[in-house]
């Protein structure tokens, strides 16, 4: 039987990464997955609730429940959005029996993208190949939320013609924090600043992650400094010149 | 030192753009974050000691009364007197009454964050009684007229040079900036206020209820130099710093070393157990136990938050938070910063006020890795962010901001419907052309986003959004594609 997988385009990537979204559709499509993509989709209410909008998290978390609670297994190319309907919607509907039950039924199924692959789908070579240093950075709410760090180095290093080195501190924060990165510039900025000079140390031409929100931060700062380096998301990795 | 928590920003802003205190803050958390993560991969029992250590601290936090009664009962049957303090003044009272009737003129101190919290020097100070320092960090911080910047390393953010220069000035010594120089200046000069000294203060790192005795830990000996040398010895302690029975202190203890400074054991543990006696000499005359509650009682009536009374005070989680360490601990504007600071600070001393501690962090979850008691920080700052974004009354909370509530009611309707959604996709993308851009990116945002584009680009809006590809791609069924 073919593998299913409902797909959960977070905001971010729909908006503005969407080129993200459709790597990881051919790729999941190369490897033979079943896809099908619920067009009313929007948001997971991450945004709302990292700001302590509980009501209006809320709202938003109710109707990802039941927009996705039929589907069998659900796949997100994004680790927080993962991690909030794991870890958070509980919070959200700890006084109310009917919705957590509900919540808990599809945090159960909801998968990120590299955890899909190689936790479920028992996938840990897609076959890509990309010929560059890569050097890979550790989302916090990926690593720390989800518990996801070797399945993405796992899926990169088996890559053929990459050459992955680890940068210094990869867990460690860049910044971005969501809201936190406008509210708190200056803050963040100093941040970013440390994660930008490891990756630059690691002399990668490439710092793939599994998050657009850390790579939109990352990349945004790369960006103003003129540097040579760019950022991708593991889909896009995965799905470069990949063989038959 | 007065609580200032209002200025996290600007002085967070000023932290960030001292090269001398980065490099000191970058050194700290290379030194102690790592070791520390090494340190309970080497405990015995493995690191998941650190859940069991959460499950005894959570179990003496229900039980708190109980236990605080059994301490005290102990603690006078050890022939030590017992004095629970409600807030802060009724402490500091305390503290002064005894040290005017026993004619105290001179104190020497070890480190005691919760001394800070009650800010006991400056009432000290006010009745005329000299009250010094004796941790080589807070003597010199004392010396500078400065707050602590780290729960273990109050001096973290002043450099040897710093130091060099303060002592010239304060010590009348010919400058130097070499360590070991200086730290002998600081003993000879400590030396003689020790033996001089009336009466020792000093906190409390475990207090056991089972036995009756506190625990204090330093790698300096200072600590134990305060609570023998002077006749009267008082022992401050948030009154939450308690385990139940001896095994239990003795797991605490080694995983609190352990979070404090990646060691096995401190360098100097002292079991103090109560004043001397006929059959035992050693000691002050009297011991006083001063059991501070100070707020503390707030947050074991909420479910939510009496987790954060698990807490030991081992800067663990300020030696790998990415915030503290660019922002460092006077940012934070009270005796405790970092993780700790952002959670307890405001809960003590006002939510609205320390609003930006409960906001100003990513909730990277490094904190919690790094507790030794695994105290679920995060969700903590969540609920206070909850807090200020809709009030609360039982915390006399007030809503932080309704034009950001608006926003956010805002936001919750386009995200109810996919048609608002794209259509404010659609609106965004026309606004998104009249920016200024770099190489691809937009150079500049308009507020409240400005803050990004201080420093970063901003990737645009993508022509054609996700679901719409897919609707022009899509070839399959209708359950979906192929
Ligand atoms: S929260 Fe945990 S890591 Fe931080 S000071 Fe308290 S016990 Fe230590």
């Amino acid at each position: 039987m073919k593998p299913k997988a409902t797909l959960f385009i977070q905001c971010i990537v729909d908006s503005v990464f969407p080129k993200v979204g459709q790597s990881m559709v051919r790729v999941l499509d190369r490897l033979g997955v079943s896809m099908n993509y619920p067009s009313d989709q929007t948001c997971c209410g991450q945004p709302a609730f990292n700001s302590g909008y509980r009501g209006e998290a809320r709202g938003a978390a109710k109707r990802f429940i039941e927009i996705f609670e039929d589907a069998e297994t659900i796949v997100c190319p994004s680790g927080s959005c993962v991690s909030m309907v794991r870890n958070h919607y509980s919070d959200l509907f700890e006084n109310d029996h009917r919705w957590l039950e509900r919540a808990r039924h599809v945090a159960g199924k909801t998968f990120e993208f590299s955890e899909f692959l190689v936790d479920i789908l028992k996938v840990e070579n897609v076959g890509a190949s990309f010929e560059k240093r890569v050097t890979y950075h550790d989302s916090c709410h990926l690593m720390r939320g989800i518990g996801v760090s070797r399945q993405p180095r796992t899926l990169i290093a088996n890559v053929n013609g990459v050459d992955f080195v680890e940068m210094h501190d990869a867990d460690r924060c860049c910044g971005f924090g969501g809201a936190f990165s406008f509210k708190y510039p200056d803050i963040s900025t100093a941040m970013l600043e440390d994660k930008v000079r490891n990756i630059e140390a690691s002399g990668a031409g490439v710092v793939v992650g599994c998050d657009m929100g850390c790579l939109m931060n990352i990349q945004g700062m790369l960006n103003r400094k003129n540097a040579n380096i760019k950022t991708m998301h593991i889909a896009e990795l995965l799905d470069h010149e990949t063989q038959s | 030192m007065k609580p200032n928590p209002e200025q996290y920003t600007a002085t967070a802003r000023t932290a960030v753009a001292d090269p001398v205190l980065q490099k000191a803050l970058a050194g700290l958390q290379d030194r102690f974050g790592r070791g520390t993560a090494l340190a309970y991969q080497q405990l015995p029992e493995g690191p998941d000691l650190r859940h069991v250590a959460h499950d005894i601290r959570m179990d003496a936090i229900q039980h708190l009364d109980s236990l605080l009664d059994e301490l005290a009962g102990n603690f006078r049957k050890n022939g030590g007197q017992v004095y629970f303090a409600q807030d802060a003044k009724d402490a500091v009272a305390y503290c002064l009454k005894v040290a005017q009737e026993n004619n105290v003129k001179r104190v020497v101190k070890g480190k005691s964050m919760v001394t800070e919290e009650i800010r006991l020097n400056d009432a000290l100070d006010d009745a005329g009684i000299e009250a010094l320092e004796t941790d080589l960090g807070e003597y010199i911080i004392q010396l500078a007229n400065e707050g602590p910047s780290h729960l273990i390393a109050p001096a973290v953010h002043k450099s040897k040079e710093d130091v060099g220069r303060l002592f010239t000035e304060k010590l009348g010594i010919d400058y130097t900036d070499d360590p070991p120089s200086l730290t002998r200046v600081a003993r000879k000069a400590l030396r003689e206020k020790f033996l001089a000294a009336d009466m020792g203060l000093s906190g409390c790192n475990l207090a056991c209820a089972e036995t009756g005795h506190i625990t204090t830990v330093s790698n300096e000996g200072n600590i134990r130099m305060a609570s023998t040398l002077p006749r009267i010895h008082m022992v401050f302690m948030g009154m939450e710093r308690i385990a139940a029975r001896l095994q239990d202190l003795d797991i605490l203890l080694r995983l609190l070393c352990r979070g404090a400074a990646a060691q096995k054991l401190g360098t100097y543990v002292s079991h103090i157990s109560g004043p001397a006696s006929p059959d035992n000499l050693d000691g002050p005359e009297q011991l006083h136990l001063v059991i501070l509650d100070n707020g503390r009682s707030k947050m074991l009536a909420d479910p939510d938050f009496r987790e954060m009374l698990c807490c030991i005070r081992c800067a663990a989680c300020l030696n790998v938070c990415p915030v503290y360490g660019k922002i460092g601990g006077h940012s934070y504007g009270f005796a405790y910063s970092g993780p700790v600071g952002a959670v307890v600070t405001p809960l003590l001393i006002g939510i609205n006020r320390a609003a930006d501690l409960c906001q100003g962090e990513t909730l990277c979850g490094a904190c919690q890795n790094a507790c030794p008691v695994n105290i679920d920080i995060p969700r903590m700052l969540l609920l206070l962010r909850a807090k200020l974004a809709d009030g609360d009354e039982k915390w006399q909370v007030s809503r932080r901001s309704s034009l950001e509530k608006a926003a956010y009611q805002f936001w919750a309707r386009i995200m109810q419907n996919r048609r608002t959604y794209d259509l404010a996709v659609d609106a965004a993308q026309l606004l998104q052309r009249f920016l200024p851009t770099n190489r691809g990116m937009l150079r500049f945002l308009p507020p409240p986003f400005n803050g990004w584009t201080k420093s970063r680009d901003m990737q645009p809006l993508a022509a054609e959004t996700f679901a719409q590809w897919w609707k022009a791609n899509q070839k399959g069924d209708a359950h979906g594609k192929r």
